[in-house]
């Protein structure tokens, strides 16, 4: 609903050109607001009790409801709400009383041809999203609406009217959604990827909804607008429409503020319109101009009565959120030392837990959040946090070469033992210090000349031999020598 | 207590001393007879025979089919029907069958009444006269060459012809209440929320109400009393429980307060039609009542506020006519187009004219002017309202400005055919119940309704004012006065 005045952009953008005419050699700075629309995993759908569900035969999860048939009414799905309410207070929003309004339109895929939303008193106002790297991005509102079927477009040019003929699937009429519309206080394409990826980690935290991009259940629409960095005033924005995946998110974001900048450099202006993002040609192109804006006509939807939550309820909801990925990274954050912005992708993986109880069972932080960022890309499996503490404490201790951690960290992810015993099984068992000396002692007999170039040859001739004497002594110990004690050895012999 | 046809009918199957099954033929027989009235859109006769066997077996088989055993019940054809066409009397409707019963329709069912057919009305219970039907007008019952008033014309029609004994229609402005009132019936508009509109085809969904017509007071609120109820179809019912209406209906009027609607009995208002109210008013006084005039501005200057809000809330509801789904569809190259052809040929001129208002007045930059100020009109009303029931239990006031008016006699001018509504659209507003009784006869000896009203979930006391109000007509009028004997319908060229 990015035409009405409840949306955040509206509110907040008022249409100037503060770029026109801008000198050459002017920065500028990309602002950006997002509309998502999360399709919420409830049995049934928002109004009607077809399933809510994914795929399916067209038109198989339907019901005189869902299709607009005259005489049916709404009834709204409680647990609908309740996933509503849940977002809200993950987003720190204000659950508030709130009323449901019709938008009327004609499309064929909208079985009533208005679509039952929320418009002046929606149910979540207000709330933020922290992003990892500390960016508290302002939300403007979080409200339920119904979601359309899907139209095909057979022949022509694919477009309602001059296709031969069109085929209507209502499989998702009715399907919730909750739209969350963020102030416009992203400032790049990274930015709004960042959000998005953060937004969806928390609704997927809640329960809320899968954030499946490419199936649409989550759906970015971006309002996008431009102007000379340190401008107080906002430019005029577009709004892009047809993205469908983070990647296209960041390319339209790119393709769309490069081609207002070009228009305001070259002191043209920017249409306030529409636009749709072509993931082929990797461009937008104008779908409707402000002129063209449809007039919703938003009226309170007399079938539903005023949404008003009980305030226990409220608090029961909120008293069963769980932790949300921002909460992680800070309780993360304070165990380990390290800032949240690093914890991210550990928390992402949902491997945060574990790193959590192994720094506190007592490994090194450092050490445990190196072997989950890069070894343990693919999950951590049978692992245990007291596995994973031991392990360190043998690696830090020299009892294990990184190469044999890494083969050993693989095991325990596949059986789950620990360290001991996996080493133990595959032979890794640290060859002991008299034992070392001993084929040290060896290889430099074998070897006399080189040992000589290595006892008096100069720094750089010793350091060369220092390495052919500690190769040979690992190929000896099949490489579970440690290699400190080796080079404190021939140190020894050397008599340096 | 006078007994009503369908009370006597459904005692008479109950006890085993009459069949349902002759119950139905005679109401067949009867609408046949009548055909000339228009009254119905669809006959169901094979299911109604049917059904009527089948509560013969119960009864049987020891069984009690409900309190309306056996009563044949014509429904305006805006009440859903799985199976049986349900067309709002519109082209764009024409043939739709919905897969799915009116929770009405479910309760009637299970109350043992047979559903006989579906009745004409204004296209979409848009008019006061039934003229605006796409197929054809309905007669009235008293005179012929008169209509029935509207929009729910066919089933007034059909209960005042002595084709059934009860039917159940809507009331969005006053569609049960003044064809009553024209017809000679009992018409009743419950409170809002009373009765599940589920399965009833929106008009207007903030104004819509099913209710009973019938020929006494003490059918319709058997007929009331079945359909009434909390239904979670529906989000606007009203989960209070329904109470008994026995007691109200046997109950005396001494102390009840009455006041009668300043606003209603002056200008706009036939004078045969203020001499019945100031009779009704009369005999309540002299049976005991407390009768006294009172203020409710509101009243009147609802009207305005109501050809907004009707209209703005049915062009929303009507948008779903576009041919894509079901219903009338006419070919075009678009689908923009074809939405365009199908709604341009599928409803006539009256249901053209309100969706063009509301549409405007929803409009950005009118909202306020219009839609937004007629919501603050609809408070003043209930406030108004609420003002003299603090003083009053029930008011009285006129249910029609005039008698049955003549076909064609409004159909040039919609703004004085919208008049027609001015005593009954504020209860729609308010949401509160009125019922039209009907007491004696004005000009041309065509019937007058008297309309009682209460505030909201005031049913019992309602009725009881209205059961009064019938027992009392006979001591007010000379029986040579009364009005031409229903039914008696005499063939004459259609209009």
């Amino acid at each position: 609903m990015s035409d009405g005045p409840g949306s955040g952009a509206d509110i907040v953008w008022e249409a100037g050109s503060p770029g026109l005419g801008a000198p050459a050699g002017t920065e500028w700075e990309t602002v950006i607001g997002l509309e998502v629309h999360a399709e919420l995993l409830t049995r049934t759908k928002l109004f009607s009790a077809s399933l809510n569900s994914f795929g399916g035969e067209p038109n198989s999860h339907i019901d005189p409801v869902c299709l607009g048939l005259p005489g049916t009414l709404p009834v709204l799905n409680r647990h609908a709400v309740e996933l509503a309410m849940r977002v809200g207070l993950a987003l720190g929003a204000e659950v508030r009383p709130s009323i449901f309004a019709r938008k009327n339109y004609y499309y064929p895929d909208m079985p009533k041809n208005y679509q039952i939303s929320q418009y002046d008193r929606p149910i979540n106002v207000g709330g933020s999203l922290e992003l990892p790297s500390g960016k508290v991005v302002g939300i403007v509102r979080a409200h339920l609406e119904e979601d359309t079927g899907k139209s095909t477009h057979v022949g022509g040019a694919g477009r309602i009217d001059d296709a031969a003929w069109s085929l209507v699937d209502y499989n998702r009429a009715g399907v919730p959604l909750l739209e969350i519309v963020s102030h416009p206080d992203l400032r790049s394409a990274a930015e709004a990827r960042e959000y998005v990826t953060e937004l969806r980690a928390t609704l997927l935290a809640v329960g809320a909804s899968d954030g499946k991009m490419e199936e649409g259940s989550l759906r970015v629409d971006a309002n996008v607008s431009v102007r000379p960095l340190g401008s107080a005033e906002f430019g005029t924005r577009c709004e892009v429409k047809n993205v469908n995946s983070l990647r296209s998110l960041g390319r339209a974001l790119e393709y769309e503020a490069r081609r207002q900048i070009e228009l305001l450099s070259s002191g043209e202006r920017v249409a306030q319109e529409t636009r749709h993002w072509n993931e082929d040609t990797g461009r937008t192109s104008p779908l409707r101009s402000k002129e063209e804006a449809t007039d919703y006509r938003y009226f309170p939807e007399p079938d539903l009565v005023p949404l008003v939550p009980d305030p226990a309820w409220i608090e029961q909801v909120r008293s069963e959120l769980p932790l949300l990925p921002r909460q992680r990274r800070h309780r993360l954050a304070a165990a380990t030392g390290r800032p949240p912005a690093r914890l991210a992708l550990v928390v992402e993986r949902g491997q945060d837990e574990l790193a959590l109880e192994a720094t506190e069972a007592g490994a090194d932080p450092e050490a445990v959040l190196k072997h989950l960022e890069q070894n343990l890309a693919d999950g951590t499996g049978r692992l245990t946090a007291a596995g994973l503490a031991g392990l360190i404490t043998m690696e830090q201790s020299g009892e294990l070469t990184s190469n044999q951690v890494k083969e050993v960290l693989a095991e325990m992810v596949t059986s789950g033992e620990s360290p001991a015993t996996v080493a133990r099984r595959a032979g890794f068992e640290a060859v002991g210090a008299g034992e070392l000396a001993g084929v040290v002692d060896r290889i430099i007999a074998e070897h006399p000349a080189e040992w000589q170039r290595l006892c008096a040859g100069d720094d750089r001739e010793r350091k060369k031999m220092q390495g052919f004497f500690t190769g040979q002594v690992m190929r000896a110990t099949k490489g579970q020598a440690n290699g400190r004690d080796v080079a404190a050895l021939l140190a020894d012999r050397a008599g340096a | 207590m006078t007994a009503g046809p369908a009370e006597a009918i459904a005692a008479a199957v109950r006890a085993g001393e009459r069949s349902a099954a002759s119950a139905v033929q005679e109401s067949l027989a009867a609408i046949a007879a009548g055909g000339e009235l228009g009254a119905f859109n669809a006959v169901t006769a094979e299911a109604a025979l049917a059904r009527a066997e089948a509560i013969d077996s119960a009864v049987a088989a020891g069984e009690d089919p409900g309190p309306l055993a056996g009563v044949p019940v014509a429904l305006k054809d805006n009440i859903c029907t799985r199976g049986t066409p349900t067309t709002c009397s519109s082209r764009i409707l024409e043939g739709w069958e919905p897969p799915y019963d009116a929770t009405v329709v479910d309760l009637l069912n299970a109350a043992g009444a047979v559903v006989v057919g579906k009745t004409n009305m204004d296209e979409f219970a848009m008019g006061s006269s039934t003229e605006n039907s796409a197929f054809g007008p309905t007669r009235n019952p008293h005179d012929p060459g008169r209509v029935p008033g509207g929009s729910s014309g066919g089933s007034a029609a059909a209960v005042a012809g002595g084709l059934t004994p009860l039917a159940l229609a809507s009331d969005t402005g006053g569609s049960i209440r003044q064809p009553a009132a024209l017809c000679g019936i009992v018409g009743m508009k419950p409170t809002y929320g009373r009765v599940s509109r589920y399965g009833l085809v929106a008009f207007a969904s903030s104004l819509d109400q099913i209710g009973p017509m019938a020929r006494t007071v003490a059918d319709a609120a058997l007929l009331y009393s079945v359909i009434a109820g909390h239904d979670p179809r529906d989000s606007t019912s009203i989960p209070e429980p329904v109470g008994d209406l026995n007691g109200p209906l046997d109950g005396d009027v001494d102390g009840l307060r009455v006041g009668v609607v300043s606003e209603l009995c002056g200008e706009g208002i036939d004078g045969d039609v203020l001499a019945r109210l100031e009779a009704a008013a009369g005999a309540l006084a002299s049976a005991g009542a407390e009768v006294g005039e009172v203020s409710v501005p509101a009243a009147v200057f609802g009207l305005s506020a109501y050809f907004l809000i009707a209209p703005a809330e049915a062009s929303s509801n009507l948008a779903r006519y576009d041919g894509v789904r079901y219903g009338l569809r006419v070919p075009a190259p678009g689908a923009t187009d074809m939405n365009v052809a199908t709604r341009t040929a599928g409803f006539g001129d009256e249901v053209k004219r309100r969706i063009m208002l509301g549409t405007f007045a929803l409009s950005a930059g009118y909202y306020d002017a219009y839609y937004g100020k007629a919501l603050k009109v609809r408070t003043l009303v209930v406030r108004d309202f609420a003002a003299a029931y603090e003083r009053f239990d029930v008011l009285l006031a006129p249910t029609s400005p005039t008698v049955a008016f003549r076909f064609g006699e409004r159909t040039a001018n919609p703004l004085a055919m919208y008049l027609s509504d001015v005593c009954t659209v504020a209860s729609n507003l308010a949401g509160h119940p009125a019922i039209s009784v009907p007491f004696g006869s004005g000009a041309d000896g065509l019937p007058v309704g008297v309309q009682v009203m209460a505030p909201a979930l005031g049913e019992d006391v309602m009725f009881r004012a209205a059961a009064a109000l019938e027992r009392l007509l006979p001591e007010t009028q000379p029986a040579t006065a009364g009005a031409r004997s229903a039914g008696a319908v005499t063939k004459e060229t259609a209009p």
